[in-house]
Parts: C-alpha cells; sequence; structure tokens
C-alpha cells in the first residue's frame, strides 16, 4: 500500500479526472464539447496510479480514452477542458480534441483516435531514449481491444527483441466498443497474449491504485535502468459507454454495490479513512477543489475563440528550424 | 564529375546524413544488409547496427516506430522495401505521421523520410510493381518525392531529411542502375521547385520519375517532326511547383502530362485539373494524359511491356495536342494509353 502523501496525491488525481469527467458529458450534451468523447470513469486508478509516478520528460502515448492520462501526467485541466471545446487555448490549439491529446511539455507525446495506432510510435519514442543513452522511459496506455489488432504483435515482437524501455499498460474493461472481450478472442487475458515473449508482466485490479502504483513503480524502476520492456494489465470497469451518447442496449448497469467495489476513488477513500488520513470533510473537500477547479476550466474554455481558418492553414506542415 | 548511379547517389547521401547528423537513422527490412537494390549497402558496417536497424516484416510497427522516434527528435529514414507494401504502413503514416504537426497545434513534428521504390518492368506481378505515389499526394501533412535522376535523387534525398516534416521519397526500380555524370558533391534541390529539362515553344510535356527520361527521348522524335517539345519535371508533387509548369503551358498552349501509375485519378488528373483552371484560356488542345492502363500489372514479358507507358506514347500524345485543330474526329491515341476513361 501506498504512503499517506501518495495516497492523498492519488486521490486528488482521481477527483480531478472524475469531476472533469462528469463535466464533460454533461458539456457533451450541451454540444459545448464536441465530437465522439470516451470517458474514463472507472478507470481512473490506472491513470493515476502510473502517470503520478512520472517525470515530465517520460513519455506517454495514449489512446481515444485519455483524458484521465493527461490530467494525471500534469497537462492543466484548462487547456484540456479548451481542447474539448475546440478552443484555440486548448492544448492543441483545439485542432486535436479530446481523442488526439498531445502536450509535449508534460511528456504526453500523442493520442490516437485508431486504436492501437499509439503502440508503435511509442516504440519509436522508446527507441529515441536507448539510442541516445537516457534514462526516461515511455509507457503506451490501450484497452483490451487494441490487442487484436496486428500492430499490437509488431510492436509487443520489436519492443522484446530490441529490449526497449518501454511499459506497456493495458487498462482491460472487457469491452471492445460493444461486444465484450470473450467475442472477439480465445485468450482472456493479456499477459497470456505476450507470454511467448516471455518479458515481466502482471496483471492487477485496477481499481486497487496501491497496487497499481506498487507494480508499476517496480516496472519503472527497471525500464529506468534501461531494462524492458514490461507489460502491466489492469483490470477496470467502464463505468460510462464506449463514447457519449452510446446507449449501451448491450449490457446492464451495474448495481451501485457493485459498482462501489469497482470504483478506484471509493476504494482508496474507505482505506485513507480507515487508516486516518482523511475524514469526512477532508474528503468533500477534494471533490469541491476539483469541482471548483473544473468551473474555472470551462470559464477558461469559453473565453477562447476557436482558430482561424487561416491560422490552421498554417499548422499542415512544421517549418524549418 | 563522377560517374554514378541513381541507386548509388541514395546510398552516398545517406552515408553523409548520417556522418553529419547523428540524429539520422536507417529503419527497414534488410537494410543493414543493403537491401535487395543495395541501396543501404555499407552503412551497417560504417555506422553500426544501432543506427543501422534491420527489422522483421511489419511495415506498420516500423513506419511508426519511425514516427515515434521522429517525433522524440530523431531523424530517421525508414525503407518499405516496395512501395506496394506501403498499405500496410498507411495508418502510421495517413493518420499519424501526417497529422502529428497540425493535430497537436504545432507541437509535435514527424522529421522522417518514407523512402520506397516503386514502377514496373521487373516481371515481378502486379504486387511488386504498382504506382501508388496518387494516394499520398492526397494526404495534407506529407510531401511526395519522385526524382528522375541520380543527381535529383541526392540533392532531393537531402533536403528531405532536412525537412520537418514526413516526406515520402518515391524512388524508381527501373532508374536505380543507370549510369550517369553528377558533381562531386550534389547539392541538396530545394522541395517544391520543378526543373525543366528541354525548352520547346510548341508543347508541354510534364512527366515524373522514369517518364521524364521517356519524355527526352520522345522530345527528340518530335523536333524530327519540326515541333519543339518542352519537358518539365516537377521532381516534387507536393508541394508541387505548379508555377513553372503553368508559365510553360501559357507559352506552348498545349499540354501532356505523362506517369507510370494506372492514369485514372492519377497524379496526371490533378496536374490536367490545375492547368485548365490556370492556364484556360491558352490553351489550344486539351491536356492529354499518358499513363499506365486500368489494370493491375500484368506478369508476362510481352503484356508488361505493351502496359508500361514509354516514349511512344508520349510521341503520339505531344502530336494529337499539337495537331488538335486538324483532327475531324478527335479519338484517343492508343485506347489504354491516353484519352477517355476505362
Amino acid at each position: 500500500m501506498v504512503e499517506r502523501e501518495t495516497a492523498l496525491d492519488l486521490l486528488r488525481t482521481m477527483w480531478r479526472i472524475r469531476c472533469f469527467e462528469e463535466r464533460v458529458a454533461k458539456l457533451h450534451h450541451s454540444l459545448q464539447v464536441h465530437g465522439l468523447v470516451h470517458l474514463s470513469i472507472g478507470s481512473e486508478g490506472v491513470a493515476a496510479g502510473v502517470c503520478r509516478q512520472l517525470r515530465d520528460d517520460d513519455a506517454v502515448y495514449s489512446g481515444h480514452r485519455a483524458h484521465g492520462h493527461a490530467l494525471a501526467k500534469g497537462a492543466p485541466m484548462n487547456r484540456v477542458m479548451a481542447e474539448l471545446m475546440g478552443r484555440s487555448a486548448g492544448l492543441c490549439q483545439g485542432l486535436g480534441g479530446s481523442m488526439h491529446l498531445v502536450d509535449t511539455a508534460h511528456g504526453l507525446m500523442g493520442a490516437t483516435g485508431v486504436v492501437g495506432g499509439n503502440l508503435p510510435m511509442a516504440a519509436g519514442d522508446a527507441l529515441a531514449s536507448r539510442l541516445r543513452g537516457e534514462d526516461r522511459v515511455t509507457v503506451v496506455f490501450f484497452g483490451d481491444g487494441a490487442v487484436q489488432a496486428g500492430h499490437f504483435n509488431e510492436t509487443v515482437n520489436l519492443a522484446a527483441l530490441w529490449e526497449l524501455p518501454l511499459i506497456f499498460v493495458c487498462e482491460n474493461n472487457g469491452m471492445a466498443e460493444f461486444t465484450p472481450r470473450s467475442a472477439h478472442t480465445k485468450v482472456a487475458r493479456v499477459i497470456d497474449v505476450v507470454a511467448p515473449y516471455d518479458f515481466e508482466r502482471q496483471l492487477v485490479e485496477g481499481s486497487d491504485v496501491g497496487a497499481v502504483w506498487t507494480a508499476f513503480g517496480a516496472y519503472l524502476d527497471g525500464a529506468r535502468a534501461g531494462k524492458g520492456p514490461f507489460l502491466l494489465e489492469c483490470s477496470t470497469h467502464r463505468r460510462s459507454g464506449h463514447y457519449e451518447g452510446d446507449q449501451q442496449s448491450y449490457r446492464d448497469a451495474l448495481e451501485d454495490a457493485e459498482w462501489a467495489k469497482l470504483d478506484p476513488i471509493a476504494r482508496l477513500e474507505a482505506v485513507a479513512m480507515k487508516r486516518g488520513w482523511i475524514d469526512e470533510q477532508a474528503a468533500q473537500r477534494l471533490t469541491a477543489e476539483a469541482d471548483a477547479e473544473v468551473d474555472e476550466a470551462v470559464r477558461f474554455g469559453r473565453d477562447s475563440p476557436p482558430l482561424t481558418a487561416e491560422q490552421a492553414a498554417r499548422l499542415v506542415y512544421a517549418s524549418p528550424e | 564529375m563522377s560517374e554514378t548511379t541513381y541507386v548509388k547517389a541514395i546510398n552516398a547521401t545517406l552515408a553523409q546524413a548520417m556522418r553529419d547528423d547523428e540524429r539520422v537513422i536507417v529503419v527497414g527490412e534488410d537494410v543493414a544488409e543493403g537491401g535487395p537494390y543495395l541501396a543501404t549497402e555499407g552503412l551497417s558496417e560504417k555506422f553500426g547496427r544501432e543506427r543501422v536497424r534491420n527489422t522483421p516484416i511489419s511495415e506498420s510497427a516500423v513506419c511508426g516506430i519511425a514516427v515515434g522516434a521522429a517525433q522524440a527528435g530523431l531523424r530517421p529514414v525508414v525503407e518499405i522495401m516496395f512501395i506496394d507494401f506501403i498499405t500496410l504502413a498507411l495508418d502510421q503514416l495517413v493518420n499519424q505521421a501526417a497529422k502529428a504537426h497540425f493535430m497537436s497545434g504545432g507541437q509535435l513534428s514527424v522529421p522522417m523520410v518514407l523512402r520506397t521504390q516503386g514502377g514496373s518492368g521487373g516481371r515481378a506481378g502486379a504486387q511488386h510493381s504498382q504506382s501508388l505515389e496518387a494516394w499520398l499526394t492526397h494526404i495534407p501533412g506529407l510531401k511526395v518525392v519522385m526524382p528522375a535522376t541520380a543527381a535529383d535523387a541526392a540533392g532531393l534525398l537531402r533536403s528531405a531529411i532536412a525537412d520537418p516534416n514526413p516526406v515520402v521519397f518515391v524512388e524508381n526500380k527501373s532508374l536505380y542502375f543507370r549510369r550517369e555524370t553528377v558533381p562531386d558533391t550534389p547539392e541538396a534541390v530545394p522541395l517544391g521547385r520543378a526543373q525543366i529539362r528541354r525548352r520547346g515553344r510548341d508543347v508541354t510535356i510534364v512527366a515524373l520519375s522514369r517518364l521524364v527520361g521517356e519524355a527526352l527521348t520522345a522530345a527528340e522524335r518530335l523536333a524530327d517532326d519540326g515541333i519543339e517539345a518542352e519537358v518539365i519535371d516537377p521532381r516534387t508533387l507536393v508541394p508541387l511547383d505548379l508555377e513553372t509548369v503553368a508559365d510553360s503551358v501559357r507559352r506552348t498552349g498545349r499540354a501532356v502530362v505523362a506517369h507510370e501509375a494506372v492514369r485514372t485519378g492519377g497524379f496526371g488528373a490533378e496536374l490536367a485539373a490545375e492547368l485548365q483552371a490556370s492556364a484556360f484560356d491558352y490553351l489550344d488542345a486539351p491536356v492529354q494524359r499518358v499513363g499506365a492502363p486500368f489494370m493491375p500489372v500484368p506478369l508476362s514479358p510481352p503484356l508488361e511491356d505493351g502496359y508500361r507507358p514509354q516514349s511512344d506514347e508520349i510521341y503520339a500524345a505531344a502530336r494529337h495536342a499539337v495537331h488538335w485543330a486538324d483532327i475531324e474526329e478527335p479519338v484517343p491515341v492508343r485506347e489504354t494509353g491516353v484519352g477517355g476513361a476505362p
């Protein structure tokens, strides 16, 4: 289990993600946040447990469900919100949106809407560290749906062959879009898919942030020392639909009691209260602070205009150094 | 001046780039062994197998690794052995590399070069002989280069490696081993500058890659007929030096566009459309298109030879344009070479 300060930081991080995404859902319904929006409610523990251990120069490659990873990695919430709103003050000047968050200042090197498309790029990032003799580490997040894509196997093979300082973090929520994993593959656990490559791998409960923290921390030390790759598979529950607006007719909603057992925030809060690290008031304060930050982020986004077409046209090609 | 070949010019340019800049790496199937056309021969001996990296047959991951390495600050030159296999790398090239700078609001850039080669003539069948460059020109964010000579291969590759954007560098297998005299230290050729290979006043022939040589041959025959053809090699399709081409057509009043790719949807269609837009009032004949028929590249040698656009088709198309006003019932010169849709 983690120490008090770490636990409080993880709780704060998870509440920031949760409050942010709950607001994003509302803003999406009122058409203030645009496009295809995929929420990570239920898997905040993975984002927090992984990203809060990383340095700014460590790289994260994320996918279409990237809000949590971005916030936990240090991307300013107001600029993430502005990005989702398509505004020029957004991380990507409103040209990327929810599925394509990038914040190079905090090592968020890319997020892609093509499932699994981030995997090879992350390997390339790790290769760059290796060739330059740097101790920075690359982390790539993906869902279990990406594992059935060809580039997953291509990348795992190369990362193992070249022993890249790359940590694969799979958020296995058991659902590939609308269908359960069992309908897509005979192999239930992702750690079994990569077993023949024989690198270090383990499955943890993603709702147990302490377990994520500990398991990832060990891999991080290894990758920092130049070893790799590693695979951390985190079982998670996807509380929301595949995207906002998904009617989810393909599954039944969980009972509240069941959800409480799978909710990473509820689980860590219970531990923190039991140990006397926080009380009810302190817990409410964490939520209120996160909500206030979201309020401010929404104001920040609304105040920012979108880019002009001329400004956007200047960003199709990079200019020489 | 010294004698070289197209493929040796590429090899020497890669070696020079690796000497000049330690961020340059070469990645691809068999590159450390020189590859099937020896484009990377000797590089692994000079620069080691860390920087000259053999890869498995995993085009998607290999291209993606180049994208990620480029985003992290390296300057990868990735080789896709045949352009036919670029299909397997298109997610990384089209969805990732081409859009990274734009979608990140300018934070990321992807200074990578994807070297590949296309073209028919190798008796290799339809999966090792295509000319797919037009697909790539349709993607904002990519640059597309097609050198026709050894000097340009060297000069354009230098510029491509120095460019902060993803550049697809399309070589032609038929050109690799032709001998050519080039300057000892070839100058960088800027991307986006066409070259007029031959001056003429009667008809403009815009030709790509291997067909530049065919166009020059056709121009000699045309000269015997008293027709002076101007031959222009755009050298890069994106960015395109339309000004040089349009200026020429405004002078000659007639245009032929020629490439080895299938005519339908080929880059010649783009050139023809742009020329009619920018030189409509100067045109004395419709823009003539020379390209391959709408058919996969056949294996049988006589069929492949008939399929490949050569100087004959360019010659005929140029005459057709020049004599347009005298033709009572304009018909395609050759059903599969010039003219109507299939």
